[in-house]
């Protein structure tokens, strides 16, 4: 599987276009994140699960980003999705790729996005009783810590 | 940091059927003082367990959107310490890529050589301190160690007369490096990693020979290529599972590509694959030591001009990944770029992050004993976990 074919199967299957940056780039829509990825893990061959975080674009929502890989071809898969602004629900990965539980973790610890579907959302850097989260563009360096309980 | 939900209390009968929660860490020597396992224990078998970390998190990645382009490289070296070279690599390439730096090639010389040499010191690190939590089974334990340790020293005295630093070394800078080596240098690396080479010959022969550590390790903590794609571990530990992946090979940065070297590559996928796959990586960090010394281009070490402000270095507008391979696998760095002088975001991808995750998936169904040494062959440091 080139990274033409690739994205060529993207481009037949989603209607985006993949854009070409030392891996394929596809932007999604939220409700397609889970359908994308199955595609990528059986279709491209992309087992190989990189990492996933999110960029707080203020009022213009939180963005979700995942990068996988299939190492065999190589082929890089860059994908994202934007959440409304206001909303932090995005659909889990977890049943896919096992690497995705603990980086989701962090995602709803760092940006508060709940994973609908991930069997453990808790906190898993900061404490369980910790107010806010931190990534958010909104969340001051110098908040002060709340008082210990 | 998170503690798990309420379990239910069961009475232990000594029959060796009930389950028993049990704390290994944070002050098991074994976790460094920074992490924590729950197992949960049937006799002495392990079924199961929550690894809880957190407890060395600094927020890197929102420190990263505060301080300049300038300032946070010497920072990022705090993310793994135990390498901090190749950290500040990771940084400063990130930036690179997006504003598009030129870096000379003597720069991308001096970076392999310091890239390869911290390896050196990290892998010996690891086998010091791996060996010593497996102790007694080792005769003694603690001398494999030691000798680590002091092969260590030597690199950190070549750091030290690089850059004037031992632990953390603000080396490089976006453009290039900071520091140009000092007159004899090339030939007191050369020293050290002849005297290195001949040293693992004795570290090989020490273990290998030994039965206690073969049936310690063979066998034990396996991951299958399946579980070490889909948890996403990389380097050391994805190469003992028979995945070639290695950075410097897949997407080579730096001036890797004029080097030659062997990506080792071992299928069985337990502690001993992973050490194996380690000691081959000793003598291939040494030969490309060897011919960096050796092709050394003469020329300027920095692209960039001085800055009298930390805020002078500008990044134009956009976004970049870029990953290199550091001594524990893959480290990336994600950033985006809104034109100023700091960040919008800097997402870091920690090799040790993903590896440690793993765990839950390799140490149910083994004994205590066993989670020292399949923790010690995953080889985390915190700082890179926790960031």
């Amino acid at each position: 599987m080139t990274a033409a074919d690739a994205r060529a199967r993207i481009q037949e299957r989603f209607g985006v276009d993949a854009v070409a940056d030392g891996g394929l780039g596809v932007t999604l829509p939220r409700d397609r994140w889970q359908e994308f990825a199955r595609f990528a893990h059986d279709e491209l061959g992309c087992r190989y699960f990189n990492w996933l975080s999110a960029v707080d674009w203020q009022d213009q929502g939180l963005e979700v980003l995942c990068r996988l890989e299939n190492l065999d071809a190589p082929l890089v898969v860059a994908m994202r999705t934007r959440l409304p602004a206001g909303q932090t629900r995005c659909p889990s990965l977890t049943s896919l790729y096992r690497g995705a539980n603990w980086m989701e973790r962090e995602c709803y610890d760092m940006f508060g996005i709940v994973f609908e579907g991930h069997p453990d959302l808790r906190r898993i850097l900061l404490s369980d009783d910790w107010e806010g989260y931190p990534l958010r563009k909104d969340y001051a360096v110098d908040t002060p810590l709340a008082p210990y309980r | 940091m998170a503690a798990t939900q309420t379990q239910q209390v069961v009475e232990i009968g000594y029959g060796g059927n009930e389950r028993l929660m049990m704390n290994m860490g944070p002050q098991h020597p074994s976790s460094h003082g920074v992490f924590r396992m729950i197992l949960t224990l049937e006799g002495e078998t392990v079924v199961g367990v929550d690894a809880v970390i957190g407890y060395l998190h600094r927020c890197h990645e929102k420190l990263g959107e505060s301080l300049t382009y300038v300032q946070y490289p010497s920072i990022a070296s705090k993310t793994d310490y135990v390498a901090a070279m190749t950290a500040e690599l990771a940084y400063v390439s990130a930036v690179e890529k997006i504003a598009k730096v030129e870096v000379p090639r003597r720069a991308q010389y001096l970076r392999v050589i310091v890239a390869e040499l911290q390896r050196i010191a990290s892998h010996c690190l690891w086998l010091g301190t791996w060996c010593l939590d497996m102790g007694g089974a080792l005769g003694g334990g603690a001398t494999v160690f030691l000798y680590c340790i002091r092969e260590r020293e030597m690199v950190l005295d070549r750091f030290e007369e690089l850059t004037g630093a031992r632990l953390l070394y603000g080396f490089h800078q976006t453009g290039g490096t900071r520091y140009d080596v000092p007159p004899g240098w090339d030939k007191k690396v050369r020293e050290t990693v002849d005297f290195i080479e001949r040293r693992l010959d004795e570290y090989e022969s020490m273990l290998e020979g030994n039965t206690f550590f073969r049936v310690r390790t063979q066998g034990v903590g396996v991951i299958s290529r399946e579980v070490a794609e889909t948890v996403g571990v990389s380097g050391p530990l994805i190469r003992g599972s028979g995945v070639g992946y290695d950075v410097r090979r897949a997407e080579p940065y730096s001036s890797y590509g004029d080097f030659d070297f062997v990506v080792p590559v071992e299928t069985a996928g337990d502690c001993y694959a992973r050490y194996r796959v380690r000691m081959v990586e000793f003598r291939q960090s040494i030969r490309i030591i060897r011919q960096a010394l050796d092709g050394l281009p003469e020329g300027p070490i920095s692209s960039r001009p001085g800055v009298k402000s930390v805020a002078q270095v500008r990044v134009p507008k956009g976004e970049g990944y870029t990953r290199i391979e550091g001594a524990r696998g893959e480290i990336g760095c994600y950033i985006v770029s809104d034109g100023g002088p700091k960040p919008y975001r800097l997402k870091w991808r920690g090799a040790s992050f993903s590896n440690l995750a793993v765990l839950p998936y390799i140490v149910p169904g083994h004994k205590v004993a066993d989670v020292v040494a399949i923790m010690g062959s995953v080889d985390p440091v915190f700082g890179e976990v926790d960031r």
